[in-house]
Formats: C-alpha cells, sequence, structure tokens
C-alpha cells in the first residue's frame, strides 16, 4: 500500500526560535496586533510505500528519530494517510 | 617524524585550504580526506573544516554526518585521536553524535561575520593544552547557525566536568552560557564556531588561532609516537 505522510518538524518547547521572534517582533508593523506565540518549523512531505498502517508509521518514525529530526532541540508530528485503499 | 594532520572535505566545504595552510605554516603535514573514502589514511589527527557541507540541506551537517568517513572519524575518536569541528565542521559533530547538543541559528538572525573575542575556559582539551587559561584570544567568526544550544542537564555536566572549552567575551550569537567551543567527555574531540584557521599570521589581523591549532598538532604527535 501506498501512504501520503506529512511530517512537521517543529523545535521542541522551551527551545528558542529566532525566526518565530523576528516574525512575531514584525507582525504589528504591518497592523497584525495580539500576535503571540509564534514558532517557525518544517513541512516534509512524501510517499512510502509499506504493507500497512503501522508499518509505514513505525518507518516513519525510525526516519524521524534518525534523520529528519535533531532531537536535541526538534520534534516531529506525523500524518499519515492511505492512498490505496486494498479492495475488500 | 611529522605530524599528519587530515582534513575531511565534504561537497560544499570551503575552509580545507586554509586548515591545510594552517596546518603547514605549523610544521605540520596536511591532506585532504574524501568525504566518500572511509579511510583515514593513518593520520594522526583530523580537522573537519568550515563550509556548507551538502549544502547545509534538512539542517547543517544533517547529511554529512551519514558520509562514509565518518564512521572512520567516530572510530578515530573513540580510540582517543584528536578531532576537531571548526564552524560547519562542530555542526557535523554534534549531529554524528560526536558532541553534545545543538547548533541553533543566531539569536536575532544575523549573520556574524567579524572578530571575536574568546576566552579559554580549559586548558584539559586537545585544542587548548599549549594555550593559556584565561587567555583572551582574537579569532574570527562566520555563521549563520553558531548559536549553541543543549537541555539544561547537558549544561549542567559540561560545566561541572569543565568541558566548555572557549567562551565568547561579548556574546554575538545568543549561545547558552557564552559558549564558543565544547569539547567531548575524553577531551580529545572539540568543535568551536570560531576559526582559528583563519588566525595564524599578524597578516591576517591575529595570530592568536596559533595557540590552539599547535595543542591539535602536539595532541596529534604525542598520540603518533
Amino acid at each position: 500500500m501506498k501512504f501520503s505522510v506529512q511530517v512537521e518538524v517543529r523545535l521542541r518547547p522551551g527551545i528558542a526560535d529566532p525566526q518565530g521572534a523576528t516574525i512575531e517582533r514584525s507582525l504589528p508593523t504591518l497592523g497584525f496586533d495580539g500576535v503571540a506565540g509564534v514558532r517557525v518549523g518544517k513541512s516534509i512531505r512524501f510517499v512510502v510505500e509499506s504493507v500497512d498502517e503501522a508499518s509505514a508509521r513505525s518507518e516513519v518514525d525510525d526516519m524521524c528519530k534518525r534523520f529528519l529530526t535533531n532531537p536535541v532541540i526538534e520534534d516531529s508530528v506525523v500524518s499519515i494517510e492511505a492512498l490505496e485503499s486494498v479492495l475488500a | 617524524m611529522t605530524v599528519r594532520i587530515g582534513v575531511v572535505l565534504f561537497p560544499g566545504s570551503n575552509c580545507e585550504m586554509d586548515a591545510m595552510e594552517a596546518v603547514r605554516s605549523l610544521g605540520g603535514a596536511a591532506e585532504i580526506l574524501w568525504h566518500g573514502d572511509a579511510v583515514l589514511n593513518g593520520v594522526d589527527g583530523i580537522i573537519v573544516p568550515g563550509g556548507f557541507a551538502h549544502g547545509d540541506y534538512l539542517r547543517p551537517g544533517a547529511i554529512a554526518r551519514f558520509s562514509p568517513i565518518m564512521g572512520a572519524v567516530g572510530a578515530f575518536a573513540a580510540d582517543g585521536g584528536p578531532v576537531v569541528g571548526i564552524c560547519n565542521g562542530f555542526q557535523v559533530l554534534t549531529e554524528a553524535g560526536l558532541l553534545p547538543g545543538a547548533l541553533q541559528k543566531n539569536a536575532g538572525l544575523k549573520f556574524r561575520c567579524a572578530p571575536a573575542l574568546l576566552r579559554v575556559a580549559t586548558t584539559d582539551s586537545c585544542l587548548t593544552r599549549a594555550a593559556t587559561l584565561g587567555a583572551e584570544l582574537q579569532i574570527p567568526i562566520n555563521h549563520f547557525e553558531g548559536n549553541y544550544t543543549c537541555s539544561p542537564e547537558t549544561l549542567a555536566e559540561l560545566q561541572r566536568d569543565d568541558r566548555i572549552v572557549l567562551r565568547y567575551v561579548e556574546n554575538p550569537n545568543g549561545s547558552i552560557d557564552d559558549i564558543a567551543g565544547v569539547c567531548n567527555e575524553g577531551r580529545n574531540v572539540v568543535g568551536l564556531m570560531p576559526h582559528p584557521e583563519r588566525a595564524v599570521s599578524k597578516l591576517l589581523g591575529s595570530d592568536d588561532g596559533v595557540p590552539l591549532l599547535r595543542s591539535l598538532l602536539e595532541t596529534a604527535s604525542a598520540l603518533s609516537v
């Protein structure tokens, strides 16, 4: 089965985010007041082939741990969606 | 015998010639170690130089750490061999897990390219054994992601075990505890953001990098006997 995967890479809570802070400071100059807690991350999308959703998820989790994130400063949220369903 | 330093070359490294020239100016021999080869040619010490290995894609050092050469560098370090990562090389060593912590984008999102004043925080490392504790050294910095970050537990460990090697006198990038360089538990692996190889002659504005690189050469030489 093929699965569409989206990995959102985020800075861990408590890790300073210089990009987010700069964006947050810039917003009021454009008239957008009252915005707080801006955090910048990355979105990585791909398609993975696997026997079922559980094994796709475990493979993607491994990818995140070993490569897609730096666990010292980042964590990730994974969304998986089947592209083709098995015929009943 | 002349001490031999290997300088790792990744696609996108750009300080390897400066590093080799600096080693030679101090009487050492220097050679390139290609990232695609898993061999170290029997060198006595290793420099992982600055630049933008693999374009810094994903994260600086994230792809370089999987190069065939890095397995050999890790084994060399585990055997006590001296390894120094400069700038992008520091980022590669943290990604490879040879050094703790991570390098984040500079506070204020400024690319910093300027001489920086550093203070020697320990002389118990392969990069500072020939330096003077507390000495102030003027060494250039040239980076966007040099903001050293680690967990509070790791920071406490680094402080307790005297593993912070160099500190900025004036913090240019937001690094925790003004950290410019750290070492591993064995004190034979050091990473630093500033470029000592660019400060080996008064003609370059400073020769304060000499005691640092001399330390590396001395450590490598002692181990090669």
